[in-house]
């Protein structure tokens, strides 16, 4: 099926909602095409191929609302599926604030060609793509003797999908992401099975990881592991790896939502225009990056999106706010989801960074733990090395981090100058001062 | 065949759209439909009928599976309904509910995975994907079986109704009833959601040894949070029930309690602060502290990990492990538990499997892959989250046996550490060993005495040296009530977990500095 096929089938079952009883309808039609291929200790492990269909069809009925799957796109069956629809959401609630978008927030879409397509996609063969995670495996077994498994695997998908609604909006999209990575498993002596990983999505088959860069990260990663132990708890100074760091920036970001705020879930409910941050922290949502894997010129109810700034120099300029929770809070809609997550970069690197602490701890991988959204508090495990006078001298694991993301975030010091290329979230290695370790 | 029985079942086909007291969506194309005397059970040809395919078709599609050569193929029919109501501003004002539809098709050749599923179940599409899925293997073909025979499987999950039967309106009350109880009961609660889900899974599995396997499983969960107020300090706390239950689950009993320990969760935490952290004993409270066995030794303990040698447990099958009071069990075979399955998603049996047995480690816990890697028989741990996935070694019901201690000694012996009520997520890295799982509530326990609640704890070890550390297991083993789901390789699949009140002598707590 193509985007203009599905967007009349799209249309036709809009119609059908309406003619079923609902007064508005939305309805999303989406494709994925994907491949993957893992390559594991010399020979193809995994190949996989799937092509998958959905269709969500979401109705108002007076003031109710209801939204519903399905993956068969057969119009026989879809109109008693619709029928159905709207039938069931009569013996829902009423409540005044479901509805679709109003019109003004389709209006002027921004109209850049976002590059998100690579046209190569077509061209590439099962073999390349075999070709492509053999290579990575490959050249990170030559390595070490020390290694007990690698696995290098690729991917891709073509994603399309069409957006229509009774009130107006139609929209089509179609992208291209392309994935590789490596896992790499090493001895250890002192009797654990370190491992590493690289991994990488871009847009644009030309520009995924290079296997040498995964091969040399992943394998002198976890060589680096062996050995690892806890110390002392303690105040150590802690950078986080830019790769890292979405755990951190997430905590922050997902109680900025207006379904939190108004759900009196967040802890930075009413702190609109107060400092959450030290100044060096700077998030700005940008939807209109080009090759971005986050950019998109519609939000998923058909809201043209807008360049945001969140969080401006640590103060909280805006919420992720829908058109729902919108309404409920009596606050102008903004898009309730992410697309790319850009922030105001350092001048230094990530070894810049660990140079500069005296004693302290680079983290490179959380592993657990948890956020209280409602109150701020955190708690998280990690792994990283023991730096002292700006130098790595061990590895550590088994230890935590504890204590309130408003402290957390106050006690950043540098942010990096190294975006994390590889996400739509592109978040940079940060240093914070004097952060409570627990360990032995 | 379990489950439903056959009128059911078939009523839950097209003839369930009309026979339903209020709509339900499902898809069935209305062809395939048929009617069978009620109270008879479903058989394997009404899952052929209602998949619209037979023996030859399956056997067709099997021969293009094993064109290029493969050892093995299977075939993964599945037809689920899912949906979920929420309750919020005590009103229902919002549900969604998703049908899925499709088969999976594998093949395999020694370790070799081809993997490819269709939405579109037609001999045609089938067999496009079977030929893709195919392409892992080298050159010469293989024979699918001579014939097909069914393999029956015992019902660990009788429901009364299945839940394709159940209307929208049975449901909002309990909703309402959850809501009202939550904001009546304490005066500081400003918020409150609750949220009911259920789902039903028929499939169909057959594969390339001749064996035919077919199963309902059903799921259900409710779940209350609230969020109250007090002195400008807000808290959010909840409670779920989940299981493979029917509507007969959520008694009138079980509705209070929803109501009343989401709220009693809640307002506790007023009192609480988190603790210093540090190493010190730890007490895990019965029932969902079992997450300590899923995350310290269940991932760890399955094959293919193993198999590939990349788990700290590679090398210590009939090595003592824990004290000998310490026998650690994966079952699939608990009544109406969540992680319960009559049959694996590759046609193999459910059972208990123990991991340790009085503290030697046994067996570890296979997919067919994995236990003819080690030539042993499969432990039916063969799980996927759907057609989409090929299968891998899962957990079920993973717990702890009861053991000497009680749970007053227990508390008792401890001169400074914490008590681990409830939880809410968990993380193991595989090759060192670590893993943490996160505390939501507890309390501090000095000289041998629960004192002041403490909560939002990340607590992280060291799989084996934690399982060395149990030094005491208590006699009041209980299965968690909630709904653990547990992720691996990009596939989720509903679990439980149980514990009877344990000590670990030491174990690292996030927390405050000293």
């Amino acid at each position: 099926m193509t985007n203009k096929e599905r967007t009349d089938l799209a249309r036709w079952a809009v119609k059908e909602a309406l003619s079923a009883g609902a007064q508005d309808a939305a309805v999303d039609i989406a494709n994925w095409r994907t491949i993957e291929v893992e390559y594991r200790d010399g020979s193809l492990d995994n190949l996989k191929e799937s092509v998958q269909n959905s269709l969500d069809v979401a109705v108002y009925v007076d003031n109710r609302y209801s939204s519903h799957t399905t993956n068969d796109l057969r119009r026989d069956g879809l109109k008693k599926f619709v029928a159905e629809a709207v039938a069931l959401t009569k013996y829902l609630g009423e409540d005044p604030h479901r509805g679709l978008p109003d019109p003004i927030y389709y209006e002027d879409r921004e109209t850049k060609d976002l590059r998100i397509v690579d046209d190569a996609y077509d061209s590439i063969t099962s073999d390349q793509r075999v070709k492509t995670a053999l290579e990575i495996e490959a050249r990170a077994r030559k390595l070490s003797d020390e290694i007990i498994s690698c696995t290098g695997w690729y991917e891709d998908t073509l994603a399309e999908s069409v957006r229509v609604t009774s009130n107006g909006f139609e929209g089509t999209r179609r992208s291209t992401s392309f994935g590789s990575g490596l896992q790499v498993t090493v001895k250890d002596e002192s009797g654990g099975r370190p491992r590493d990983w690289r991994w990488g999505q871009v847009r644009l088959h030309q520009d995924l990881l290079r296997a040498d860069d995964m091969a040399k990260g992943a394998v002198a990663g976890a060589l680096a592991k062996r050995g690892q132990a806890k110390i002392s708890s303690g105040s150590y100074d802690m950078v986080v790896e830019n790769r890292a760091a979405s755990k951190l920036i997430g905590s922050l970001t997902g109680p900025m939502s207006a379904r939190s705020i108004q759900q009196k879930s967040s802890f930075l409910e009413g702190k609109t225009g107060q400092k959450i941050a030290s100044e060096k922290l700077t998030i700005i949502d940008d939807p209109f990056i080009e090759f971005g894997l986050g950019s998109r010129l519609y939000d998923g109810e058909g809201m043209s999106t807008r360049k945001r700034v969140m969080v401006d120099k640590g103060v909280l300029q805006a919420y992720y706010i829908n058109c729902y929770y919108g309404r409920k809070l009596n606050m102008t809609p903004n898009s309730g989801g992410k697309t790319n997550t850009v922030y105001t970069y350092g001048t230094h690197s990530l070894d810049e960074l660990v140079g500069m602490m005296k004693k302290g701890i680079l983290v490179t991988g959380f592993i657990g733990g948890n956020s209280n959204a409602t109150t701020g508090d955190y708690s998280f495990g990690i792994v990283g090395m023991y730096v002292e006078d700006g130098k790595i001298i061990k590895p550590v694991n088994e230890m935590n981090i504890s204590g309130n993301l408003g402290e957390l975030f106050g006690r950043l010091t540098e942010v990096g100058n190294d975006p994390y290329a590889w996400s739509s979230n592109r978040r940079p290695s940060l240093y914070f001062k004097d952060i409570d370790f627990a360990g032995l | 065949m379990a489950g439903m029985t056959r009128r059911d079942f078939v009523k839950a086909g097209a003839k369930g759209m009309a026979l339903a007291a209020v709509p339900l969506i499902f898809k069935v194309d209305p062809l395939r439909a048929f009617t069978t005397p009620p109270g008879e059970k479903a058989q394997l040809t009404d899952y052929y009928t209602h998949f619209g395919v037979d023996e030859s078709k399956i056997k067709e599609v099997m021969a293009a599976a094993l064109s290029r050569g493969g050892d093995y193929c299977d075939l993964y029919f599945q037809h689920s309904l899912g949906s979920v109501i929420v309750l919020e501003d005590n009103i229902v004002s919002r549900a969604s509910t998703s049908v899925d539809f499709g088969v999976g098709i594998r093949v395999v050749e020694g370790q070799q995975t081809g993997y490819s599923f269709t939405e579109e179940i037609t001999p045609e599409a089938m067999k496009k994907a079977a030929r893709t899925a195919a392409n892992i293997a080298g050159e010469s073909g293989n024979q699918p079986p001579l014939a097909l025979s069914y393999h029956e499987t015992p019902n660990y999950y009788p429901i009364e109704t299945p839940w394709e039967e159940v209307g929208i309106d049975q449901k909002i009350p309990l909703l309402q009833k959850i809501n009202d109880q939550v904001v009546a009961m304490d005066s500081r609660v400003v918020k409150s959601q609750v949220y009911f889900l259920d789902g039903s899974k028929h499939i169909l599995v057959a594969n390339s040894e001749g064996r035919a396997v077919c199963d309902y499983q059903p799921s259900a969960r409710i779940i209350a949070r609230c969020t109250a107020e007090q002195n400008g300090r807000k808290e959010r706390g909840g409670f779920d029930l989940a299981g493979r239950r029917g509507i007969e689950f959520f008694t009138p009993r079980n509705i209070d309690r929803l109501a009343s320990e989401t709220v009693r969760r809640t307002v506790s935490l007023f009192e609480a602060a988190m603790p210093e952290g540090g190493e010190m004993e730890v007490v895990l409270a019965a029932g969902s502290s079992g997450i300590l066995l899923h995350e310290a030794i269940g991932h760890g303990m399955e094959a293919d990990f193993n198999r590939k040698g990349t788990s700290i447990f590679a090398d210590k099958i009939g090595k003592k492990v824990a004290e000998p009071f310490v026998s650690i069990v994966d079952s699939g075979t608990d009544e109406n538990i969540r992680g319960s399955i009559n049959v694996d998603d590759e046609c193999n049996d459910s059972q208990v499997t123990h991991l340790v047995q009085d503290g030697v480690l046994t067996t570890y816990l296979h997919d067919r892959m994995s236990a003819q890697h080690y030539g042993v028989a499969p432990t039916g741990n063969g799980r996927r989250q759907s057609f989409r996935y090929p299968p891998l070694p899962r957990m079920r019901n993973t717990y702890m046996l009861p053991g000497p201690h009680t749970k007053d000694e227990t508390i008792a012996s401890v001169k400074k550490g914490i008590y681990c009520e409830s939880f809410s997520n968990g993380q193991v890295d595989i090759g060192a060993g670590d893993f943490t799982f996160y505390v939501k509530s507890g309390n501090l326990i000095e000289d041998g005495k629960l004192t002041r609640p403490v909560k939002d704890v990340n607590l992280i070890g060291n799989g084996p040296d934690c399982l060395t550390k149990v030094v005491m297991v208590a006699d009041d083993f209980e299965l968690a009530e909630g709904g653990w789901t547990c992720g691996k390789g990009g596939q989720s699949v509903p679990v439980s977990l149980g514990l009877p009140t344990i000590k670990v002598s030491s174990i690292t707590v996030g927390g405050v500095a000293k």
